[in-house]
């Protein structure tokens, strides 16, 4: 049997190195449009500020980029190195968006990148514009097939298990592609992508402007951000909200979870604003309760019911008791006992064969189990209630406070006092990580709601990693915190140190501290190598 | 509709000519950062070294990411059992790829010599690690890798780290690790300042004839030790398998190459190699660039087509052997896939090299130092 440790190691490994990509991501995500953005200004009006913008926040995005990159490559070689059955039990399908994104996205993104970085004088100004898009669309592709995997993982639709292969296969690839889910997510991610890399530039543009330092480059680049920012921001709401339906469709659990939603109500439900899940008693301590919302947003009708925790629990049970009999049959075909009858009976639960292998956890063999082990088994095929529920309020929390504050932004940008309101600007630069909170928050809803599936009702995460020890997860993962957290000091150290400077980084001689520089160097002729000056 | 045996061979086909497109661009840049500090006697000049790679090297690495993806999505099997058996050698991979980026773009934003050398390191053990390991990966492949694989199809590696590391596969590492440099070195020749580029001629030169020595040692090896392996029966081939129901054998691998067609690839390895060394005489960086990247096709051509049908041999239990009949994906996966590649390869051909073409200039000292505050 596979050791209970390995199986919460593998899965702090992936998450906490998914979670560490995904700092990097939504900046990628969004910086890349804005880029865009501004040299479109930049070659529709030839205005050289324009061009400068593109080059300083091409700068800070290439600081990011790098570490997006590195910590890719781990998400790419996990599957096979800690999830190993997984790869082979469902590769033939999530495979294939994975390859995918290779071929359409990350070569596109990753060759014309270089351009963007080197081509400045190599190419016209209309090339260069075509590659800044092209590096925009590339990141936003890898962002779509990407979310196809995650989105089948959630919702696997257009699959059909082999019993000769032993794995699931693909019947319908565009039952893959088209999935509700997948899309949904796509447009909710990329959006909290450009919310991130708005926040960013209003954010560090609200600095120079507290600074008054290069105040005509800085109110630029804020206007450029709170317009993006709140396209983005309506955007990420909406697709929440649609995000929600999605749910109450095709992960009822998931649903009850996030919303504590123990007992069945009355159609329409209320929605739990705020409280306590208590997952022992299965109720929510100091609820406040607001009438008839939940049934509103999860099913969009009023006599629509939202099927509680306990019901689930209750139906869940009772697909176990199925679920059994399909995969004691699947056994003995596997070893040899290939007859008819083992064939019917299979056939007959198939569609509860993943139920079946949530047993695996408890006893060795699962015809074995006893009433006692299924019924344990049903109560944990719900995920735990309390951090889904907190988690869940602080995305939309941030999201709330994000468009609150690009409002006022906006305001800044039509009144034209940029540098009048302080304590807005001050809010604008302490905003900078909200975005990030609500990713975070929002992708650790997604993940962790799913449990106990690796696969959505398919396979159990507990069955899906590698033949591997705890011992070598352990020193896998202490590696993976020690590098990670060294490359994360070094990368802040650089963003803080080059976002401090602005766009004198540049050296065109343009900008504030600059001038300040060059009247010192006149001064004393310092020699440029020894202490860290910036290339 | 293709049918299905012709799409397995078809899938093995692709996923080496990606293998063999990794190691041709992505080959270039290692072998570039493997050579600098010989090359690079100082910043400037490592400066050049890394700006001739610095507009392609990250387009270059997709194409390891594409290979993994591709060996994902056309044969899960092998995916699942070479990564997770590998694990400490591929997370060793992992770790060395992880400096490239960074240092790439972080190592000349700062002035300090400390900072550069310190970069300059992890680039170098960035570069040159993955390269040993890879090929210490394909000695391991062609002795058989101690894995089993139960009913369940769960697989399960018995070896540990330090055996993948035997005389043989560092043989195999060797070779790797001769071929990159005189792959780098010929791209230097032909982007770098004159300086460099003189210099880089040698490493060329001398990682040609390593390259033609070593090769034809672990092709003798191969022959001596009778090492390989030989399916006896094997179901019908047309259809899906079960991956256990097969009979596997010992037998030298070299019994393929009783047909002189077969001698092809390894001639084109030997052959490729010293033509290299002969156009580096010449000063032809470009030409030997080319020779170089066929050398390298037919090495790794060599080593691919003595397994086939095998893509990765189990010596523990041979007939859980992974090959390209009956480790592969599903009929409809492999279709697909085969389209977006048909049509995505040569769209993705093309575009990179519009980009060389756009960057394709010799990186001198004084653009470096002209663009001091531009260039990595
Ligand atoms: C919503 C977007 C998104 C999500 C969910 C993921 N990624 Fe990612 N990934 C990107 C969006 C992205 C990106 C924006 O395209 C990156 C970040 C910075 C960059 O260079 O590209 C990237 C880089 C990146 C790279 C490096 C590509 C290169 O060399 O250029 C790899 C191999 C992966 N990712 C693989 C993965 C895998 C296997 C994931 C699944 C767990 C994953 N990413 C989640
Ligand atoms: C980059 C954004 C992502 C983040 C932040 C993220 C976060 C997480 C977290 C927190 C977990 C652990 C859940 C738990 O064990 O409790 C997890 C697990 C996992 N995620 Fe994601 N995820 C991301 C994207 C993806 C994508 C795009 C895929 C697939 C294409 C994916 C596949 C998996 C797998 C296979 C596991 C391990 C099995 C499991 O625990 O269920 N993740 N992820
Ligand atoms: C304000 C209202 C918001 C609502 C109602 C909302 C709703 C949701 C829901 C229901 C999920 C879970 C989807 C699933 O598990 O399938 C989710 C996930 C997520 N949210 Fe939000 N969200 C909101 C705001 C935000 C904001 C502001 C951001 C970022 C800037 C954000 C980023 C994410 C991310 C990255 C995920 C994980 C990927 C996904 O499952 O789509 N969300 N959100």
């Amino acid at each position: 049997m596979i050791s209970e440790s390995l199986v919460e190691l593998s899965r702090w490994q992936f998450a906490l190195t998914a979670l560490y990509h995904f700092l990097f991501v939504p900046l990628t995500l969004g910086l890349a449009f804005l880029l865009a953005i501004m040299e479109t200004v930049y070659v529709v009006t030839g205005k050289q500020i324009y061009q400068d913008m593109v080059k300083f926040w091409g700068k800070l995005f290439g600081i990011n980029f790098a570490l997006g990159v590195t910590t890719g490559l781990t998400m790419e070689f996990q599957f096979g190195t800690n999830w190993a059955y997984y790869s082979h039990y469902v590769g033939d399908i999530f495979g294939a968006p994975l390859a995918i994104e290779g071929l359409v996205a990350f070569f596109l993104e990753s060759t014309f990148v270089g351009l963007f970085f080197f081509g400045w004088d190599r190419l016209s100004k209309y090339q260069h514009l075509t590659v800044t898009w092209l590096v925009a669309f590339g990141s936003n592709f890898s962002a779509l097939w990407i979310l196809i995997a995650n989105g089948w993982m959630q919702n696997p639709l257009g699959a059909e298990f082999n019993i000769d292969t032993m794995r699931m296969e693909m019947q319908d690839f565009a039952l893959v592609l088209f999935n509700p889910v997948a899309q949904v997510k796509f447009v909710h991610t990329v959006m909290g992508g450009y919310v991130a890399g708005a926040l960013f530039v209003l954010g560090i543009s609200a600095f120079y402007l507290l600074k008054k330092r290069d105040v005509a480059f800085a109110k630029r680049s804020f206007t450029v951000a709170s317009v993006f920012g709140m396209c983005a921001v309506l955007g990420v709401m909406l697709l929440g909200d649609e995000s929600g339906y999605e749910m109450g469709d095709v992960q009822k659990y998931k649903l009850a979870a996030i919303e504590a939603e123990w007992e069945t109500q009355e159609a329409p439900a209320s929605f739990t604003l705020f409280g306590i899940p208590n997952q022992e008693t299965q109720q929510t301590d100091f609820a406040i309760k607001i009438p008839y919302v939940l049934g509103l947003i999860a099913t969009r009708s009023t006599t629509e019911q939202v099927t509680g925790l306990k019901d689930i629990v209750a139906q869940h049970e009772q697909r176990i008791v199925n679920g059994i009999q399909a995969v004691t049959a699947l056994t003995a075909i596997r070893s040899g006992n290939d007859t008819p009858e083992a064939r019917a009976v299979f056939e007959q639960h198939k569609q509860d064969l993943g139920y079946g292998m949530l047993m695996h956890r408890y006893v060795a063999d699962p015809a074995r189990s006893t009433p006692e082990q299924i019924h344990q088994a049903a109560i944990d095929s719900i995920p735990s209630v309390m951090p889904l529920f907190f988690a869940f309020r602080l995305m939309v929390a941030c999201g709330i406070a994000m468009f609150v504050l690009l409002i006022a932004a906006l305001w800044i940008c039509y009144t034209r006092r940029y540098t009048q309101y302080t304590w807005l600007l001050r809010a604008c630069l302490c905003a900078i990580p909200l975005p990030w909170l609500a990713i975070e928050s929002g992708w650790f809803v997604a993940e962790f709601g799913r449990q106990p599936w690796a696969i959505g009702e398919i396979l159990p995460t507990f069955m899906a990693t590698s033949s591997l020890t705890a011992r070598d997860l352990w020193i896998s993962l202490v590696g993976f915190i020690t590098v990670y957290s060294a490359l994360l000091v070094v990368e802040m150290w650089l963003m803080f140190r080059f976002a401090r400077l602005g766009p004198s980084s540049l050296h065109t001689g343009r900008y504030h501290l600059e001038n300040q520089r060059l009247e010192a160097d006149d001064a004393s002729p310092a020699p440029v190598t020894t202490t860290t000056k910036l290339a | 509709m293709i049918d299905y045996e012709m799409l397995k061979l078809i899938w093995w086909l692709l996923v080496g000519v990606l293998l063999i497109g990794f190691a041709i661009a992505d080959g270039m840049d290692m072998g570039a950062a493997i050579l600098m500090p010989f090359v690079g006697r100082n910043d400037a000049e490592r400066r050049v070294v890394i700006n001739t790679i610095a507009p392609h090297w990250d387009g270059n690495q997709v194409w390891l990411v594409t290979a993994g993806g591709a060996i994902f999505a056309a044969w899960p099997p092998v995916y699942a059992t070479a990564f997770s058996g590998f694990y400490f050698a591929m997370l060793l991979v992992l770790l060395a790829l992880f400096f490239r980026p960074v240092g790439f773009d972080y190592r000349s934003k700062i002035e300090s010599p400390q900072w550069r050398t310190w970069w300059d390191r992890l680039i170098w053990f960035g570069s040159f690690v993955p390269t040993l390991v890879f090929g210490v990966a394909f000695g391991n492949l062609l002795q058989g890798v101690p894995f089993e694989v139960d009913s369940m199809m769960r697989a399960s590696y018995a070896g540990t780290f330090f055996e993948l590391l035997n005389p043989f596969a560092i043989l195999c590492g060797l070779i790797s690790v001769a071929m990159i440099v005189m792959h780098g070195g010929a791209w230097l020749m032909a982007r770098a300042d004159r300086v460099v580029a003189e210099r880089s001629r040698v490493a060329l030169q001398g990682g040609a004839i390593a390259l033609v020595v070593l090769f034809m040692i672990a092709g003798a090896w191969v022959g001596q030790s009778g090492m390989g392996y030989v399916v006896t029966e094997i179901g019908d081939t047309s259809g899906a398998m079960n991956l256990l129901n097969k009979s596997v054998t010992h037998a030298s691998w070299l019994a393929k190459y009783d047909n002189p067609l077969e001698w092809i690839a390894p001639l084109l390895g030997i052959a490729g190699a010293l033509v290299a060394f002969a156009l580096a005489g010449m000063k032809r960086g470009g030409l030997a660039f080319v020779a170089s990247s066929l050398s390298m096709a037919g090495v790794i051509a060599t080593a691919g087509l003595a397994m086939f049908p095998f893509i990765m041999p189990s010596s523990l239990q041979p007939a859980a052997s992974l090959t390209l009949w009956d480790a592969t994906s599903s009929a409809m996966t492999l279709t697909i896939m085969f389209w977006v590649a048909l049509v995505m390869v040569p769209v993705i051909l093309s575009y990179t090299l519009w980009c060389y073409i756009k960057m394709w200039r010799r990186i001198t000292l004084e653009h470096i130092s002209s663009n001091n505050h531009v260039l990595y």
